[in-house]
């Protein structure tokens, strides 16, 4: 009976009684499934042209952040030129990544695409311990021009923080996912894309060129790392430790399905305020720490419902 | 030439379906296995503390793991998480029960590992692929929770460690510190040649078959009169016990104390390389990926001091990381099915030597 009032009824009086905390449990929430969101996005871009699952989107958006922080402070570029380097970078790295470990893998079984990119991981992690250090470092936000501070919003006779930081990356995720959105429904390449990823074969006897598909594609993961990395990066520091949060990422990518941009927001939204959620009002009852699997036990008991995830295309299975 | 069954006659049945009907095989088995019971007798203690035993113990793992992916097509990153099962399950085993020998409790803990499988099973019935990979991962990261979140596991002591008591066979110490390498070693190669040889009359058996109908296409499996729910939940059961088995060895016979830490998803991830290294769906291959798994970073952290560099602990570290990553990929794309692929073109090679083809 205690139990059952504990998982029933306390929650919600704690929230009537303290609305203001709930609201503020609301926003951080917003603000990290936003943050989910990206990291997810990253997936499915690459999953959607290429079939790959990319592990190491999560290891890119530290590899990007990093660049990009050192860059400035240990080789003193100005932040600007930094920024475009760090890009360039991305650049870089798609274009080795699919000359090097694509195009020998094409057609392979999942998991061994998948150990692939596990394999890729374990490089950029060594390859960015070895250039630019394994130590935290923090986000050049000011040199950045992002804005940093707060604002308080006095409401139910309480008060919620905004940072101004999470406000902006707010506003540049949704640019950033509408200027992807205007990419692929009205640009040649962006609609070549998206005839990749209906059907290989037909996008490469109509003349579209996958292998040049594919190094858009992860350039263009790449730059949502980067951006990811920079609100991420301001959020807390830099380091390695990222990672584990980019795991989380994977059951924000099933809920949503591996193939649908609106299922990775929607899905990132739903873990970021669900685990913040469950963690302030229910985690108590299952002793604290439950923000470490809220999300992949959510995400399974939602697939048991609904195999291919909230937006992900029916699977029609045939002899 | 060396390698070719001709002239080797079956008289029976029996003999036409044992697990190697061909000479040569038997004879270089043999040969291993002597090789393997020789090594304390050569090798320092270093190799067996820290290659042999790891190596055994990673390749039941792996055989483990192969079993739910090589064998029945379902892949799972949950693997460190059912290790850690069995390592904790035979811990409050041993303490619950002190005077039961330790290898009972060794062989028991890995049917908690099973029941506890059986259950994070379940989804892939619904869920497939990629997606049930992730889904394992709710194993992964909820198990590792318990294990930091209920003190009754570690017997609420202040570390949240387990340390292995010491327990003897036959008056001579098996566990705890002051057994030595060379009975550790002996008592894990007795195990894992045990349970690898169960493990392929399983897999050669009506249920190693049911698996693998289920893995080339569970569909056709079911319209031909296979039962998914039997035959998924049986495979993530006997995978989860030889992980369990691997986990409660790796523990009480070669760190000796452990926390969360040791079955981390790292290991998982490590375990399914020396799957994918080694090659899906073969028993051997688990062995030769798990001693290429294991024994690269070694190699590749002793080679400067080889060659005479002195670089600093931290960069070879990152470099090695680096190193290792990159051998991964390259593996993948030269041998994609791993090194039992390998090994079969060499045997096949072998037989039609000196000729280019038989």
């Amino acid at each position: 009976m205690e139990l059952l009032s504990a998982f029933f009824v306390e929650p919600f009086v704690l929230i009537y009684d303290i609305p203001d905390l709930f609201l503020q449990t609301l926003w951080e929430g917003f603000v990290s499934g936003i943050l989910y969101a990206l990291i997810a996005l990253g997936f499915v871009l690459i999953f959607k042209a290429s079939g790959v699952f990319n592990f190491a989107q999560g290891i890119m958006v530290v590899f990007a952040a990093l660049a990009l922080v050192s860059l400035h402070t240990k080789f003193g570029v100005p932040a600007w030129l930094a920024l475009l380097m760090a890009i360039g970078i991305m650049g870089l790295l798609a274009i080795g990544i699919e000359r090097i470990v694509l195009r020998p893998l094409v057609g392979q079984h999942d998991a061994i695409l998948l150990m692939a990119t596990i394999g890729l991981t374990l490089f950029l992690q060594g390859a960015g311990e070895t250039i630019f250090g394994g130590e935290p470092q923090s986000m050049i936000t000011e040199e950045l021009g992002l804005p940093t501070g707060a604002t308080d919003w006095a409401v139910f006779g309480g008060r919620v923080t905004f940072q101004h930081i999470d406000v902006a990356a707010i506003v540049i995720a949704g640019l950033m996912v509408a200027g992807l959105a205007v990419f692929f429904s009205k640009t040649r390449i962006g609609r070549a894309l998206r005839a990749v990823a209906d059907d290989h074969q037909a996008a490469l006897s109509v003349g579209i060129s996958l292998n040049q598909i594919w190094v858009i594609v992860w350039f263009a993961a790449g730059i949502v790392a980067l951006v990811t990395g920079i609100m991420w990066g301001a959020r807390s520091d830099v380091s390695f430790a990222l990672e584990v949060i980019a795991l989380k990422a994977l059951a924000v990518l099933i809920l949503g399905g591996f193939t649908s941009i609106p299922g990775a927001i929607v899905g990132g939204l739903i873990v970021g305020i669900g685990e913040k959620v469950f963690e302030v009002y229910w985690g108590g009852i299952f002793g604290g720490g439950v923000e470490a699997w809220f999300a992949y036990v959510l995400a399974l008991i939602f697939l048991l419902f609904r195999p291919q995830g909230l937006f992900g295309e029916k699977i029609i299975e045939r002899v | 030439m060396f390698y070719r069954e001709a002239g080797q006659f079956k008289t029976s049945y029996k003999a036409d379906q044992a697990i190697f009907p061909i000479l040569q095989d038997r004879v270089g088995l043999g040969l291993i296995i002597v090789a393997a019971i020789l090594v304390p007798v050569f090798g320092s203690d270093f190799l067996i503390n820290s290659f042999m035993i790891p190596f055994l113990i990673f390749a039941l793992a792996s055989i483990g793991l192969n079993i739910l992916t090589g064998y029945c097509g379902q892949l799972s990153l949950g693997t460190g998480a059912f290790m850690g099962v069995g390592a904790y399950s035979c811990y409050k085993l041993a303490t619950i029960f002190p005077d039961v020998n330790i290898l009972i409790h060794i062989l028991l803990s890995g049917f908690f590992a099973a029941g506890i499988g059986c259950i994070f099973g379940l989804p892939s019935l619904r869920i497939k692929g990629l997606y049930l990979a992730i889904t394992t991962l709710a194993a992964q990261f909820f198990l590792e929770w318990c294990f930091i979140r209920i003190p009754w596991l570690y017997n609420y002591n202040d570390s949240g460690a387990i340390e292995v008591p010491q327990r003897t066979l036959a008056g001579i110490p098996i566990t705890g510190p002051s057994a030595t390498p060379e009975v550790r070693y002996y008592v894990i190669l007795a195990l894992v040649i045990g349970l690898t040889w169960i493990a392929s009359n399983i897999i050669r058996g009506r249920i190693g078959r049911s698996w693998m109908m289920i893995r080339d296409m569970d569909i056709a499996a079911e319209l031909m009169g296979i039962k998914p729910l039997n035959a998924k939940l049986s495979a993530f059961a006997v995978s989860s016990y030889f992980c369990g088995v691997a986990g409660a060895l790796m523990v009480f016979m070669w760190l000796g104390a452990a926390e969360v830490e040791s079955f981390s998803i790292n290991v998982s991830f490590q375990v399914l390389f020396m799957v994918i290294i080694g090659g899906m769906g073969s028993l051997i291959g688990c062995f030769m990926g798990a001693a290429f798994i294991f024994g690269l970073p070694i190699f590749v952290r002793v080679l400067p001091d080889l060659m005479g560099f002195s670089v600093n602990a931290a960069t070879v570290d990152h470099i090695s990381r680096m190193v290792i990553g990159a051998l991964i990929i390259f593996f993948l794309i030269v041998e994609p099915h791993g090194f039992a692929r390998l090994w079969q073109i060499v045997k096949e090679k072998l037989r039609n030597w000196p000729f280019p083809y038989g």
